[in-house]
């Protein structure tokens, strides 16, 4: 997408050399470009249309440098516009202690608190909190139980409602019974409601009023589209909600929601959920927001993610190696290694720019096989493992009989390895224009 | 009554655009530029896609250059294109008695109510004289099971429940022996959400599909994509991956009793020739009605 955008808007400005100016007249189709990919990205259709009357009006008239073309120049200015506009720096969460603290989750049906509650006692576990999960969702079958197995899988206690229990009944309660688990941060999960449901926004909002909560975080689906700005602004306004955590970003989604959140209710995004498991919970970053949201793909996070498993060195060349297309079976093997805690290899794969997901077709790393495929790799000379080109029939058949394999997983594993390569390649290709100077790598 | 249910569902408050897109159904009112432009916007703001938006007004450009606006006005001519997408699968029930049993696989991506519609599905297949089975083949998230479990008392249906972490798909297998065997006419497979880029978790769903057929020549019958109404852009990626991997037979759009609009439905329809089956409007057992897609069309420009 991002490619795309970039390509048309580099299109756009053909006719204009360097050192000209940015006028009216020579950004209106640029614009138009930049205003379809917002939509595309599901920025609300108002939203949109005062963002690009505030581009125009910031890139008219400026000076072309001379070092870059217009495009660049110009897709600098939505770049920096977006970041701002998304909250600039990262704000930070500062939550008092209290005995206890308290925070309540609220959203739409299937939006993902109850998860992202376990995800929460997480990250504020290690901030010197001791977390308990309330269990306030006295609704869906079956959410109760729900949060108490998140609770155990994450080693935190919890308290279920008791029959005939009202939400805010079982937040009373959780207050001093937190105290007598030695916890000081309650986490209260709600069950999902519509924001037009009357009752249930009032039994949302007598929760409120009892336990007076610290935070309030409104947690929404980052695949919403234009109603978005409507969910956001009722439970702001009926909730007090502080900030936004916008799950499932781990998908393809473009998470337009993000701007338009931020700009109808003022309200930082604090987190992002990036996937199901307990740590798959990240702080916001409006820098890589505004990159995603434009259809740039996301490279901080994936050099980030690589430097929380590799050491910086190993990572920096990894990604010079995937972007000089060197990889090879050393390094897969390497990489493999450390795969276990990075996770699947597709979610590092789909944070790639201009990584479409048709090209993932084929491409298939099963956790549990990963013993496999490293017995094969070691089983290739230390010359196959750089050229593996060079691997023909026979050698396929010693190394499958050296690793204990057959020569069908040998086979699949080199078709996977050359679809990689080209991928890669690909991605090589794209990454020349995909990435203006300054813009953050 | 269901239809009912629908308007009621669908005949939320929406300020902005109110009379302004009413205009435009007019009998015999031509289409100036601003009105498509405000057409477009409609569009948008129902979650039509960016896409098909383009391609709508493009088309409505051209009928009107023709002269070829219905009498019902421009939104005639999308009633007409959703209708003839439904009627053209021959048989568009969402529960067929010929098929014994008729094996339904419910995927999507997470959090869009694939349990609670196996649930409604269950009893919607009762009370039509079927006899349905849930199969709990989502051995994942948390508390699924038992979550299937209460829907299965809540609808009457029996259940093949699993344990956390078994294979999916053996639990699918499982349920489609027991439905042979035991006389069922229909087995209902709820499975884990899966995002659609998730290579690894769209192959178990393939591996899912296959163990049903070598159970059952045929089976799965129909593999409905459980898609949440309130969904941008992104559902036609959805409905996109899911078609390719594993293939779809129509979608069961959910929460339209949000104010949402369920308007990418609609993109996906136009662009993947996938039917809209069945309609969710609410967290009761009752709440799943068929589709219909006049009060569909007319929905998406409702306030
Ligand atoms: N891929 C992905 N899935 C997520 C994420 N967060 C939550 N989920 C999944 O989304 C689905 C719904 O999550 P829940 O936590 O049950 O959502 P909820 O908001 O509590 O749902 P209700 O209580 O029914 O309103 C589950 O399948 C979760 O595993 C995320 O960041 N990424
Ligand atoms: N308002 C409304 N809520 C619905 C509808 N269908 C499902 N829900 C709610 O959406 C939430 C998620 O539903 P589930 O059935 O658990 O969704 P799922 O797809 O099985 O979720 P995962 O298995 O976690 O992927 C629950 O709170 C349901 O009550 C509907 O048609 N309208
Ligand atoms: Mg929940
Ligand atoms: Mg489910």
């Amino acid at each position: 997408m991002f490619e795309q955008l970039t390509e048309k808007i580099e299109t756009v400005f053909r006719g204009l050399t360097s050192r000209g100016r940015l006028s009216e007249d020579n950004i209106k189709g640029a614009l138009k470009e930049v205003r379809r990919a917002l939509l595309s990205a599901d920025v609300n259709f108002k939203v949109t249309k005062e963002f690009i009357a505030r581009v125009q009006e910031r890139a008219v008239g400026r000076d072309v440098l001379e070092s870059i073309t217009p495009g660049q120049q110009f897709i600098k200015i939505i770049h920096d516009e977006l970041v701002d506009l998304l909250g600039g720096l990262a704000p930070n969460i500062e939550l008092p202690h209290k005995t206890p603290t308290n925070i309540m989750l609220v959203g739409l049906q299937g939006s993902g608190k109850t998860t992202s509650a376990g995800k929460l006692a997480r990250f504020f576990a290690k901030r010197q909190f001791k977390p308990i999960l309330v269990a306030c969702d006295i609704h869906r079958p079956a959410a109760a139980r729900q949060l108490e197995i998140v609770a155990n899988n994450a080693g935190y206690p919890s308290i279920m409602f008791e029959e005939g229990e009202k939400p805010s009944e079982v937040a009373r309660r959780a207050q001093f019974e937190a105290r007598q688990f030695g916890c000081d941060l309650a986490i209260h999960d709600t069950a999902g409601r519509l924001h037009i449901d009357r009752d249930m926004m009032a039994e949302a909002r007598e929760l409120y009023d009892e336990i007076n909560p610290d935070l309030v975080l409104l947690v929404l689906d980052a695949m919403t589209g234009q109603e978005a700005v409507s969910v956001g602004e009722a439970f702001t306004s009926e909730l007090g909600v502080d900030g936004f955590l916008l799950t499932k970003l781990d998908g393809d989604a473009r998470g337009g929601a993000a701007l338009s959140l931020r700009q109808v209710t003022g309200k930082p995004v604090l987190f992002v959920g990036v996937g199901e498991k307990l740590d798959a919970l990240e702080r916001f970053h409006p820098d890589r927001m505004a990159g995603r949201i434009l259809g740039m793909g996301d490279v901080v996070t994936l050099v980030e993610k690589a430097e929380q498993t590799f050491d910086e060195k190993r990572a920096k060349e990894l990604e010079k190696k995937l972007r000089k297309q060197t990889f090879d079976f050393n390094d897969f093997r390497d990489q493999l290694k450390q795969l276990k805690n990075m996770g699947p290899i597709d979610d590092i794969l789909a944070m790639i720019p201009g990584m479409k997901k048709s090209m993932l077709k084929g491409i298939q790393v099963d956790d549990g096989a990963t013993k496999r495929i490293e017995a094969i790799i070691n089983s290739m000379t230390p010359s196959e493992r750089a050229k593996p080109g060079s691997i023909d029939g026979s050698r396929r058949k010693r190394i499958a009989r050296g690793s204990g394999t057959s020569v069908q997983e040998v086979n699949r594993l080199l078709k996977q390895f050359f679809e990689m390569q080209k991928m890669f390649k690909k991605m090589g290709r794209i990454k020349k224009f995909a990435m203006p100077p300054g813009f953050g790598l | 009554m269901a239809l009912d249910k629908l308007k009621k569902a669908l005949g939320k408050t929406r300020s902005i655009l109110n009379t302004r897109v009413e205009d435009l159904f007019v009998p015999g009112k031509t289409l100036e530029e601003e009105d498509l432009e405000l057409l477009e916007e409609a569009l948008i703001v129902a979650d039509v896609g960016v896409e098909a938006t383009e391609n709508i007004i493009e088309h409505l450009k051209v009928a009107a250059r023709e002269q070829k606006i219905p009498p019902g006005g421009p939104l005639a001519i999308l009633e007409t294109e959703i209708r003839k997408m439904v009627d053209e699968y021959e048989d568009p029930a969402p529960w067929r008695p010929t098929e014994k049993p008729h094996v339904i696989l419910l995927v999507g991506v997470n959090g869009t109510g694939k349990t609670t519609t196996a649930g409604k599905l269950a009893k919607y297949i009762n009370d039509k004289g079927g006899k349905s089975l849930l199969a709990a083949s989502d051995t994942f998230r948390a508390a699924a099971n038992e979550q299937l479990a209460i829907w299965s008392e809540r609808s009457g249906a029996d259940i093949v429940r699993s344990v956390d972490g078994a294979d999916p798909a053996s639990v699918a297998f499982d349920a489609v022996s027991k439905a042979i065997s035991g006389g069922y006419d229909a087995v209902i497979v709820d499975t884990a959400g899966r995002l659609h880029t998730k290579v690894n978790l769209m192959e178990e769903l393939k591996k899912i599909a296959r163990v049903c057929g070598k159970k059952l020549p045929g089976a799965p019958h129909d593999i409905f994509l459980v898609l949440d109404a309130t969904t941008g852009n992104n559902g036609i990626n959805q409905a996109r991956l899911f078609e390719e991997v594993i293939g779809i037979t129509g979608i069961i759009l959910t929460k339209l009793d949000s104010t949402a609009k369920g308007g990418i439905a609609l993109a996906i329809m136009r662009e993947l020739n996938i039917p809209v089956r069945l309609v969710g409007v609410g967290e009761k057992i009752d709440d799943l009605i068929e589709f219909d897609s006049a009060s569909f069309a007319a929905g998406l420009f409702e306030d």
